[in-house]
């Protein structure tokens, strides 16, 4: 068997595992979709009216708010599903399984592989039930083309695949579950600080940068332009640049610590 | 194939293995020949389990030339994993997924088809008494049925090497004799079988050939009666009900060591049908009669204790006088 047709054939096998744990311990998953749906319907419904007003343009109707917080929830929906990666990660190593593996005749990367793609389908999964809820409360994209909405799901994959490779480091570095859920805590956090919930010119000047720069907010704000229409600017190419360096950085730290044996 | 290092399952020469500072295996040489069972035995700490982490190509070793399965463990480990099935320590199940689905896991990475998976899986579920389990998920499984699933899987592939670490290890007493069956039946088919172990009778019941490991290095290999062999402190034990007669016979008898207060005498011997004879040719002729005569050879304990250097704690409410124990003459 060909090294490549061997890779697909033990990562398939892999990701196989993954899904069916997911199918039969979907809570996990759930909980972890209850974040981003609460915030949702938190803001929209309690803090609605007032945010509407304190958006610049924004009316005293939920309805502006519900345009502008929905991008910014869709990805905060993708750095809280992959906390779910980091712990199953996790789990996969403080278990005797993965040395297992490792002394099988299979595609070395496949676990990994297996775990990252699982990941990606678990947050598209997310996302649609995310994007569910939010047409069902009222959003609507403003005249996004075809094109527009294919680069949009293009920029949520990658930044999918990004903080997935970032949680699947986490999980490796983690020495228990409970430790990879805590130290993966900050992709749920990174959102709270980011442009997702009031825009990032609103904050102290000294915070801003921060706010304007990490990772989130140029993803949100290239979201927002797609979806919306708003000003993209130099977003977008920010929001790439993020995403292949989060994805280089996360696989190097993720492949270096898994080869790097059994502790 | 007709050089020796062809007929070796294992072999190792000088092999290394140092984390930091800490020497773990301190040039060990192994030789195992195909189809037999070697036990590696020693005390926890001694460098078993870095010995079969090295061997099963999880670990690299710093020093050694090392084949298993007549492949390099240095350029062919792909090879090697080919060739071997290893039940680690740690239960290496799937516990979210169901003992079945663990198994048809095992056959997709061995790349069976999905009939010969299904047919193999059910095969082995049905060898190690799991049909009835198989729809359960892994994590409700009791220890021994664990241990049953794991090494299950280790079979999915049909290895000819098997490392088995300590696999009986926290087992109730009849998982372990099940699990000794399940190995005995796996070298009858001629599966070389690589055992590491804290547990002398579990060597002995299982081994052709043992090495015992303390502190890295191998400081005794052979058959279990070779290594008994070893160790003085075989002898025959003489017992009296009447202090009368007891003492009149430890008078008699000079080259003996004496327990007074159970009325017992040990007289030194390997064991051996002729030196029994001599000593009941001895006893008649000194007109001794004991009430009871009891063979002592010695056993793995004694050959680990030695060896190790450890006391051994075992009790032994009939010799309550310890200083005439064969292991303090050796130490």
């Amino acid at each position: 068997m060909s090294t490549l047709s061997l890779a697909v054939r033990d990562s398939s096998t892999m990701l196989r595992r993954n899904l069916l744990h997911v199918r039969r311990y979907p809570s996990m998953t759930l909980n972890l979709l209850l974040t981003p749906i609460m915030l949702l319907l938190l803001f929209v419904y309690v803090f609605g009216n007032v945010m509407s007003a304190g958006i610049g343009g924004g009316g005293a109707d939920r309805s502006d708010y519900i345009a502008y917080l929905v991008p910014g929830l869709l990805v905060m929906t993708i750095g809280s599903t992959v906390i779910g990666a980091a712990i199953s990660v996790s789990m996969d190593m403080t278990e005797g399984l993965i040395a297992r593996f490792r002394t099988m005749a299979v595609y070395r990367g496949s676990v990994l592989i297996g775990h990252v793609v699982g990941s990606v389908l678990q947050v598209l999964a997310s996302l649609v039930l995310v994007g569910a809820v939010a047409v069902a409360i009222g959003f609507r994209s403003t005249d996004a083309t075809v094109l527009e909405w294919l680069a949009a799901i293009g920029l949520l994959v990658l930044f999918a695949l990004a903080l997935t490779w970032i949680a699947v480091g986490m999980g490796m570095a983690s020495p228990n579950p409970e430790a990879a859920s805590n130290m993966a805590t900050p992709l749920i956090l990174l959102p709270l600080i980011s442009s997702a919930f009031t825009p990032a010119d609103t904050m102290p000047g000294w915070f801003r940068p921060i706010a304007e720069y990490q990772p989130f907010t140029p993803t949100i704000e290239t979201l927002r332009g797609l979806l919306l229409g708003t000003g993209i600017g130099n977003n977008w190419w920010i929001a790439l640049a993020w995403c292949v360096g989060l994805t280089v950085l996360g696989y190097h730290w993720s492949t270096s610590q898994f080869n790097r044996g059994l502790k | 194939m007709t050089t020796t290092t062809h007929e070796l399952a294992i072999s190792a020469t000088g092999l290394c293995k140092a984390y930091g500072d800490k020497t773990v295996l301190d040039g060990i040489d192994l030789a195992v020949p195909t189809g037999t069972v070697f036990s590696l035995l020693g005390p926890n700490g001694a460098g078993k389990t870095t010995a079969v982490k090295i061997l099963s190509t999880l670990v690299t070793s710093d020093a050694g030339e090392l084949r298993v399965g007549g492949h390099d463990l240095a350029t062919d480990a792909h090879a090697v994993r080919a060739a071997i099935g290893v039940t680690g320590q740690f239960s290496a199940v799937d516990g979210l997924i169901t003992g079945e689905e663990n198994m048809l896991l095992m056959a997709d990475l061995h790349h069976l088809s999905r009939q010969e998976g299904r047919r193999v899986a059910a095969e082995l579920l049905e060898r190690f008494d799991l049909t009835e389990a198989a729809k359960k998920p892994a994590s409700t499984y009791s220890g021994g049925m664990k241990r049953r699933l794991d090494l299950a899987m280790t079979l999915v592939g049909d290895p000819r090497i098997i490392f088995l670490d300590e696999p009986t290890t926290g087992l109730d007493p009849r998982s372990r004799h099940n699990m000794w069956g399940i190995i005995r039946e796996l070298v009858a088919g001629g599966t070389t079988v690589f055992l590491t172990t804290q547990y002398l009778d579990e060597a002995d019941e299982l081994a052709d050939h043992i090495a015992v490991l303390n502190d890295g290095k191998v400081v005794a290999e052979g058959s279990a009666e070779e290594l008994k062999r070893l160790v003085p402190g075989g002898h025959v034990r003489l017992r009296f009900t009447d202090p009368d007669t007891y003492r009149s016979a430890a008078t008699a008898l000079r080259e003996v060591t004496r327990f007074d207060e159970t009325l017992s005498l040990q007289i030194p011997s390997g064991g051996s049908q002729r030196e029994l004879r001599s000593i009941l040719d001895w006893l008649d002729a000194a007109d001794i009669e004991a009430d009871e005569l009891t063979v002592h050879t010695p056993d793995l304990d004694d050959v680990f204790f030695a060896l190790t250097g450890g006391a051994k704690v075992a009790h032994q409410p009939s010799q309550p006088s310890v200083s005439n124990q064969p292991k303090e003459n050796v130490r």
